[in-house]
């Protein structure tokens, strides 16, 4: 009989875990909370930084999953998990899963609320809206404002509740920065003659090839960026939106009305991941994502030997090196069963 | 009449909407690079005039962009034109030509309100 291991999420990190197990002989259950996998990029249109589709990317997850050793359900959710002599008995609102050698926690993360950073507008404003609702309009081929006109000028903000400890958020999400480029220039794609303004705090372009995108959205596209975060959104008396920022690369207060306002949300632990501690001790860390064992070596290994985590849950992570977060995950759960 | 030592004081608010960006888009036109500043400082860093002036080519790069240009006007004449910022640019901004677009923009619209 094949040691069993349950896979507690099925997006990028589930997986892509899921699939590396089956094919070194595990037997996998997979758990998704959704009424289907392929986790947050199901919401994305194209993906930074080479605009693919991000429905190739669910294409090859499907792929990973489609094994004879994993079994995967989805709409279901975690009840329980219960943890004697290193066999994990996990229990969900539809069945019990018992005698698992192993788990992994590939929760993800959850998009950071932007009603909480009430001053931005979002909820208040129609025409404030957030990165994944421009994706929508994406997949529509079709960026209006809510009353049906092409926006002059697209306002971007940066850092949506990430680095802001006003909303208990000090890290950086990573990610918004390079989504907030690539945004841009689809904009500009669909409309040239829109102006697109992108306020920030420091641009962050850590991966490959994301700092020659930005390099092309200003030499190619036009994008304009402003060094300062924006402080309060408002409406005139026309309708338009009116936003203040601190220029601080020019050292004065700068003000201008813009006919949308994108908000770059960031990344917070997925509350599904965080409802796991009623039945685990495991610890979060000041990040509040779940902390690993080590930050250079360990990042799959928790506190409770036989549980394991892939993917964002750790940390905010961009689909490739969630994926390489995956496999190292299978690497670790493989040497694990097979030593135990 | 005397001045009772009150006056009112100009707005230091960039004001986007009103600003005229002729002075930006005419030296973007002409040097697309232009477009590539991200205001890192090295050209101000390297520059010969700002040893003994408050010339920053960094700051005035950003108020062209803005519009803000009444600040440019008289400040661009300090650049003695060496060249050094050129040289050290990361982003491959032809910074001195950029200069000469400045001035032969303000030139050019000597008579315009800009």
């Amino acid at each position: 009989m094949e040691k069993h291991v349950v896979v507690i999420g099925g997006g990028t990190a589930g997986s892509v875990a899921a699939g590396h197990l089956a094919r070194e002989g595990f037997r996998v259950s997979l758990i998704e909370k959704d009424g289907q996998t392929g986790g947050k990029i199901n919401n994305w249109f194209q993906l930074f930084p080479d605009r693919r589709k991000g429905s190739e990317v669910i294409d090859f997850l499907q792929k990973e999953l489609a094994h004879p050793l994993i079994e995967v359900t989805t709409g279901e959710n975690i009840k329980g998990i219960r943890n004697s002599k290193n066999s994990f008995t996990v229990t969900t609102d539809k069945r019990e899963l018992k005698e698992a050698e192993a788990v992994l926690v590939a929760t993800g993360f959850d998009l950071f609320d932007a009603t909480r950073k009430e001053e931005y507008g979002y909820g208040i404003y129609e025409n404030v809206i957030t990165s994944t609702d421009l994706e929508k309009m994406f997949y529509a081929s079709d960026i209006r404002t809510t009353e049906g006109q092409v926006p002059k000028r697209v306002g971007i903000v940066h850092c949506v509740g990430s680095r802001d400890e006003k909303v208990g958020n000090f890290h950086c999400s990573k990610v918004c920065c390079v989504t907030a480029v690539k945004q841009a220039i689809e904009i500009k794609e669909h409309l040239p003659d829109t102006e697109v303004i992108c306020f920030y705090m420091d641009m962050r372009m850590f991966g490959p090839y994301y700092e020659e995108l930005y390099r092309e959205s200003q030499e190619k596209w036009g994008v304009n960026y402003i060094r300062g975060k924006v402080s309060e959104t408002s409406e005139n008396i026309d309708g338009r939106l009116v936003i203040k920022a601190e220029d601080t690369l020019a050292g004065k207060p700068i003000r201008m009305e813009v006919d949308m306002l994108v908000l770059m949300i960031g990344m917070e632990n997925a509350r599904s991941g965080l409802a796991l501690k009623d039945y685990m001790d495991i610890k979060s860390g000041l990040n509040g994502f779940f902390k690993s064992t080590d930050n250079h070596y360990g990042t799959n290994l928790s506190n409770i030997k036989g549980l394991f985590y892939a993917g964002a849950c750790t940390a905010p992570m961009n689909i490739t090196d969630t994926i390489a977060h995956a496999r190292s995950a299978a690497v670790e759960i493989s040497q694990y069963l097979n030593n135990n | 009449m005397k001045a009772f030592g009150f006056a009112p004081i100009k707005g230091r608010v960039i004001d986007y909407d009103k600003n005229d960006r002729l002075i930006y888009s005419y030296v973007s036109d002409r040097e697309p690079s232009y477009a590539l500043c991200i205001a890192c400082g090295g050209c101000a860093a390297t520059c010969s005039a700002a040893n003994f002036t408050r010339f920053s080519l960094r700051k005035l790069n950003i108020l062209v962009r803005r519009g803000e240009n009444d600040e440019v006007r008289t400040e661009i004449d300090r650049c003695m034109l060496c060249g050094k910022c050129t040289l050290v640019c990361p982003r491959g901004v032809n910074t001195r030509n950029v200069v000469f677009l400045i001035r032969e923009a303000f030139e050019k619209y000597d008579n315009y309100a800009v």
